[in-house]
């Protein structure tokens, strides 16, 4: 498998949770969203270390890296939809307004 | 093309088909749950694919923290948070679909074009590492030093902030104590009780 076709992937995964990120309504599923964008990146970077720098991976660690970042951000956004859901008795996208002018 | 070679081409192909076909559920499925499984197809999908690409420390990295430990924290998101509600109807919605669908088709031909047009150079001379793992080990302890420590202070920070975050609201700064009574502990917040289930 040449290396485009894993960038081929990765970006056709960015894409769809672009799509997901900007078109969904439900909070916990744009937060899917970002994990799946995350993931692409993901991908992209093992690629790369595996077909451009395969005696000292820097890419595997960066991806270690971006899956710590990932977590961590799981929590956090995870807790921020609780406090809202908590507050507004809702998980509908549209009825987030509080920051909206 | 030898018997391997055949074996990594197909599996390769069919993770690659997993994890378009699992994402797009993730969007498109009306039911969360479905998509919170459907996130957890993909996760593993893509760690399959980090072991056809000789990074198995990542591949076990992303099996341990993305399915066990992010997508059991959206399923529990989902059932805290569970509540069918039917969203009210937005005026000229398919035109926002619509434009997004047109915006990430756009963006996905723009990459496309641009990776197939650039000139990579893989370097298949070099041979993969015997143990990806004391690599990895060396490069945290040397080279990325200092971000591999601010990722621990990164992740106490979450842990804390998403206890801070999610708790019910706390009543500091109420004046709770009633005189005569005995104040309450300094290394505590208080927290108002949960209001009984309607």
């Amino acid at each position: 498998m040449p290396l485009e076709f894993f960038l081929l992937l990765a970006a056709a995964l960015f894409c769809i949770g672009i799509y997901g990120l900007i078109t969904s309504r439900n909070a916990v599923r744009v937060l899917m969203s970002v994990e799946l964008l995350l993931n692409s990146v993901n991908i992209n970077l093992v690629a790369f270390s595996n077909f451009l720098d395969r005696q000292n991976i820097n890419g595997q660690v960066f991806t270690v890296f971006v899956i710590t970042v990932a977590a961590a951000e799981a929590a956090v956004g995870l807790a921020i939809i609780l406090a809202i859901y908590r507050n507004r008795d809702t998980v509908d996208m549209e009825q987030f307004n509080l920051l909206k002018w | 093309m030898t018997l391997a070679d055949g074996v990594q081409l197909v599996s390769t192909l069919i993770l690659a088909a997993m994890v378009i076909g699992a994402a797009l559920g993730v969007v498109l499925f009306d039911n969360i749950v479905y998509s919170a499984f459907t996130l957890g197809g993909v996760f593993i999908s893509i760690a399959g694919l980090y072991i056809l690409m000789n990074a198995d420390f990542v591949s076990a990295a992303q099996v341990l923290i993305y399915v066990g430990a992010v997508n059991v924290l959206i399923l529990f998101a989902i059932m805290l948070v569970n509540k069918q509600e039917v969203y009210s109807p937005v005026p000229r919605r398919w035109i926002r679909k619509l434009s997004a669908a047109l915006v990430s088709a756009g963006l996905f031909g723009l990459l496309t074009v641009m990776l197939l047009q650039t000139e990579w150079l893989p370097n298949a001379a070099q041979t993969a590492p015997d143990s990806t793992v004391i690599l990895i080990g060396e490069h945290f302890f040397s080279d990325y030093l200092l971000p591999f420590e601010l990722a621990s202070i990164l992740l106490l920070m979450a842990l804390v902030g998403a206890v801070v975050i999610a708790r019910r609201e706390s009543i500091v700064g109420e004046d709770t104590a009633i005189v005569g009574e005995q104040p309450a502990p300094v290394l505590e917040l208080p927290e108002r009780p949960r209001e009984p289930v309607a």
